[in-house]
């Protein structure tokens, strides 16, 4: 007998972790792809200051957050609130903050 | 007559037989209608054939190329290629091969050739500054420090080389024609210029402003450059929206006797009549244009845009100074190169993995290239152009 209860939980944990990792992809495409425009590919700097490991040392994770949703003004760097939801800008902070920029 | 009509060819070809060249037994093709497409994300270019639109051969280990651009000897048969990571890459576009490469900064963000071809300038962001190498052997001739950010770098005639400074605002000239290099200021621009161009007269250095509202226009013709100062005021800064993409300035149209240029935090074209540098009106457009590129023997101008509206190139008459045209190539348009002479536009879809080729006339789909995150796309026919 299969147990049915069992199964959809076991479904929709992998639906879940399917569009997490969907997310995850989606935003670490876009953090190379569109912040690297001026950060650099590889998140070295270019017109944008770098965003390794080692540039952020000092900045906490909500910190940078804030300041990707609402840019630095007087700078070049824009607010991505009309972008990017608290969680979004939060988990791109942390994905920084981690130092996978390789 | 038969006779003696191919008694005549026959001396045409012993004519011709009797001058050939020493290189002519290792002719095989040439390099007239080649392109290169920058592969971003891969570090990879595509060498492209235009007329039969297809693709070489890929060239990989090229570093980091986002927002790479690069430039043709004038022969055509060399590309010097510039990465964002200080990489500068001569690429042989006969052998399809990497000839020569070597990382000259930390960080870098463009360059040029000189008018003979000699010299190779990189527009550095770090340590700054520009550097200027030998185009046979790359070896570094000459390092000009800034202090800031160099953009905006474009040849001269004359050997010369023209550029702009992100934090100080300033134009800087150096000029190679003597035994020394000379640099010289030109003049303050104003508050961060974010990109600069040469018209195609060489007549004129454009930079655009990010940190004030403007643009400034040297005039280099005169004994003494003189700064003119237009678009200073194209809407309130309040009501500017946030910039995703800065505009470049390299596809900056000059058209019907008119500049036609990005309005930067903006959905709009700004006309200025090239004489006057007077607005003469502006485009509601579709988004935040980055480029405005002049399809050649033709009133119009073709223009991308930032993020989030970057899915789409509008089409746009320069004399009615109206969309005539609204294409949706796909997600994350990135760049948009026309045939010489303007029959087809090729147009890099970065996040469709795609370049693809549009008659600039019916505006059909006349091929595709599969390109991993493409971006900009150059046509050897760039060597013959002054700027670029």
């Amino acid at each position: 007998m299969l147990d049915r209860p069992a199964i959809a939980a076991a479904m929709l944990s992998l639906c879940i972790s399917s569009a997490a990792a969907q997310d995850a992809q989606r935003l670490e495409h876009m953090l190379r792809q569109d912040c690297g425009a001026c950060h650099g590919m590889t998140l070295k700097g270019g017109l944008g200051r770098p965003l390794t490991q080692e540039a952020l040392a000092d900045q906490a994770p909500d910190a940078l957050a804030s300041i990707i949703l609402d840019g630095i003004p007087g700078t070049a760097m824009p607010p991505w609130r009309p972008l990017l939801s608290e969680d979004e800008a939060l988990w791109m902070a942390n994905y920084l903050k981690k130092g996978t920029t390789q | 007559m038969i006779g003696r009509r191919s008694f005549l060819f026959g001396t045409a070809m012993a004519a011709a037989s009797a001058a050939t060249p020493a290189w002519a037994g290792d002719l095989c093709c040439a390099t007239g209608d080649l392109g290169l497409i920058v592969e971003r994300a891969a570090g990879s270019l595509l060498l492209i054939d235009r007329s039969e639109r297809r693709i070489v051969t890929r060239i990989e280990g090229l570093g980091d190329l986002s927002h790479a651009s690069l430039t043709y000897s004038p022969d055509e048969r060399y590309a010097f290629v510039f990465g964002r990571d200080g990489g500068l890459t001569k690429i042989d576009m006969l052998a399809g091969k990497i000839a020569k490469r070597v990382v000259q900064a930390g960080n870098s963000i463009g360059g040029a050739i000189s008018d003979d071809g000699k010299l190779v300038a990189v527009s550095n962001y770090e340590p700054g500054g520009v550097h200027v190498f030998d185009a046979e052997t790359l070896d570094p001739v000459a390092s000009i420090p800034a202090g800031a950010k160099t953009i905006g770098l474009a040849d001269m005639p004359g050997r010369r080389f023209i550029w702009a400074t992100w934090e100080t605002g300033e134009a800087w000239i150096a000029d190679f024609s003597g035994p020394e290099m000379k640099v010289t200021k030109l003049a303050d621009v104003g508050k961060n210029p974010y990109d600069g161009v040469l018209t195609d007269d060489a007549s004129t250095y454009l930079v655009g402003l990010f940190g004030e509202k403007g643009v400034s226009a040297i005039d280099l013709w005169a004994k003494e450059p003189k700064v003119t100062r237009f678009l200073k005021d194209y809407g309130k800064p309040a009501d500017d929206l946030p910039v995703y993409k800065m505009p470049h300035l390299q596809g900056w149209a000059f058209t019907d006797g008119q500049f036609v240029l990005p309005a930067v935090g903006r959905h709009e074209l700004l006309w200025v009549e090239r004489q006057t540098l007077e607005p003469t009106g502006r485009t509601p457009v579709h988004g935040q244009p980055v480029f405005i590129i002049a399809q050649p023997g033709s009133p119009y101008v073709w223009v991308n845009f930032a993020l989030p509206d970057n899915d789409t190139v509008q089409v746009v008459d320069s004399r009615t100074r109206e969309v005539v045209h609204t294409l949706t190539p796909g997600p994350a348009v990135l760049h948009m190169e026309f045939a010489p002479r303007g029959a087809e536009v090729w147009v890099s879809v970065r996040d469709a993995n795609k370049v693809l080729i549009y008659d600039t006339r019916s505006f059909a789909v006349l091929g595709e290239i599969p390109a991993e995150s493409p971006s900009g796309i150059f046509f050897t026919a760039r060597a013959h152009r002054i700027g670029l």
